[in-house]
């Protein structure tokens, strides 16, 4: 904690958990994605499903979606710039398990027809918690620059990426592994103090067990 | 460096050096952060900016907020304020006009500042930009005056809580009273101790204050509250700096708040299933929202 966590941050109102979470949960699925999203299902749970008009979480979400930090003034009239660059949404409530009050699960499908499917929460703060992709359970918060990365779950495949970031002196904050089941898709996700470039991105998705690479900004 | 476990280290390591609170916070910060103090300072005149621009937009608009509940009150306030209709001075009325100004710019998803939420976002601003034009305070210490109000946060959340699902609305704008009151009282010319006392005083006020937010929604009550609570701040300087004393020492004061908010039923921190939220005019707000 510092003193610009309590004086601070800059956002748009109304409600750090309702609306500032809510639009950095937007614009992680958007990293996720990869590209600009053009048709997106927004399913709403709890509080957010409750109260999400009044709080203005559903615009929040759009302008995330967009790109939109949660300091963006333009998050109030996000719906409509959404229309005007042709991107597709829809709002539906849904009922998750074990969830967190706060919590929005969103499939996304690019430009090019990637797909990506995410749960995250809105912790309190601004803060979030991203609880699931592809259906696979993760959990990371945004806060580093992450790498998330789908692998063959298979010896090395994690060896690989990290022999990778050490011969370029990327310093690993934080790691976790996690896969559906022994032999299936697997995600890494690697929390780092230094940024990844993009060419260093494509190098690590063109190793031998690696799938994919995600490159997130700290949001 | 500081652990910023009470009250009592920061007017310590300010007396022991014959400096303020803020000087000692952002000496410590740019330690910590690991940059100058100079980038601090500035990042943190980039906020007292944004304040400024919040305020100065809600004073004059009558916009309602999205969900129409509330809109217009600071453009009354100020009204009343520059008509000379204040019952009670000039200072009053603008940081209430300001407090007003701020928490609906907030309610109409305009930008502020979490200070230290963003339901209790109009509290320090109120405070501290209108001593700067009714005193004409340079901007240089409203600035660092935000450094006591952070250094004072900072004990605040670390010993209780600053958010209202945690600890009630006493968690929130108290928190921002105290916080304001402190500043307030560096502003004022008054010493490191006579702040701890402000924000002592500031908290007991308010001690028990519940967080029953209609709808679930940063309206009802909390715009109003926002007022209250640079009000708060007022009082609270203005007894420290004339030289009264809490008799409960400030740490303790922080300690009980803490234990009240503990106490407190869940159905009072802003799970908005009690308080205001659940009289009849509330519930009734309540599902027209859902139905909206």
């Amino acid at each position: 904690m510092d003193v610009f966590d309590i004086i601070g941050p800059v956002m748009v109102g109304p409600s750090s958990s309702h609306t500032a979470g809510a639009a950095r949960i937007g614009k992680i699925v958007r990293g996720l994605l990869g590209e600009e999203p053009v048709d997106v299902v927004i399913g709403l749970s709890g509080s957010f499903a409750r109260t999400y008009k009044g709080h203005g979480t559903d615009k929040a979400i759009i302008a995330g979606l967009m790109g939109m930090s949660p300091d963006d003034e333009r998050i109030s009239q996000s719906m409509e710039l959404a229309d005007k660059a042709g991107m597709k949404y829809h709002f539906e409530t849904v009922t998750l398990r074990d969830a967190h009050p706060n919590t929005a699960l969103i499939t996304a499908v690019g430009r090019t027809g990637k797909k990506v499917t995410v749960q995250g929460a809105s912790v309190g703060g601004g803060n979030i918690l991203i609880n699931k992709v592809n259906e696979i359970d993760v959990e990371f918060a945004g806060e580093y620059y992450t790498l998330v990365i789908s692998h063959k779950d298979t010896p090395g495949a994690v060896a690989e990426v990290t022999n990778l970031l050490a011969a370029n002196d990327i310093n690993i904050a934080n790691m976790k592994v996690y896969r559906s089941c022994r032999g299936c898709n697997a995600i890494m996700v690697i929390e780092t103090d230094q940024q990844v470039s993009k060419e260093q991105g494509e190098l690590i998705g063109h190793l031998p067990k690696i799938n994919n690479v995600t490159l997130i900004e700290p949001i | 460096m500081i652990s910023y476990d009470s009250v009592e280290e920061l007017v310590l390591y300010a007396v022991k050096s014959g400096k303020n609170i803020s000087d000692i916070v952002l000496e410590d910060q740019a330690l910590q952060l690991e940059k100058s103090p100079e980038e601090l300072f500035n990042a943190m005149q980039q906020n007292l900016l944004v304040m400024k621009e919040a305020a100065a937009r809600g004073i004059t608009s009558t916009k309602k907020s999205p969900s129409g509940l509330s809109g217009g009150a600071a453009y009354k306030m100020k009204q009343a304020s520059d008509q000379g209709k204040s019952l009670s001075g000039k200072v009053l009325s603008e940081v209430l006009a300001k407090a007003l100004a701020i928490a609906e710019v907030n309610a109409c998803m305009g930008r502020i500042v979490a200070a230290p939420t963003a339901g209790s976002c109009g509290i320090i601003p109120a405070v501290l930009l209108t001593l700067q034009e009714e005193k004409n305070i340079p901007l240089t210490k409203v600035v660092m005056s935000l450094f006591t109000a952070s250094g004072i946060g900072m004990v605040i959340a670390k010993k209780a809580s600053i958010s209202g699902a945690a600890g009630g609305c006493q968690a929130e704008c108290g928190s921002a009273a105290a916080m304001a009151a402190a500043a307030a009282v560096e502003l004022g010319g008054g010493t490191p101790q006579m702040a701890a006392h402000a924000c002592a005083i500031a908290i007991k006020n308010v001690l028990g204050l519940v967080c029953d937010p209609v709808a679930g929604l940063v309206e009802a009550p909390c715009i109003k509250r926002n007022a209250s609570g640079a009000a708060n701040a007022l009082v609270s300087a203005e007894l420290a700096l004339a030289g009264i004393e809490s008799i409960i020492p400030v740490d303790e004061v922080i300690a009980a708040m803490k234990s009240v908010g503990d106490a407190m039923p869940c159905s009072l921190k802003e799970t908005a299933e009690g308080g205001l939220a659940a009289t009849p005019t509330g519930i009734m707000i309540r599902q027209n929202q859902c139905n909206h």
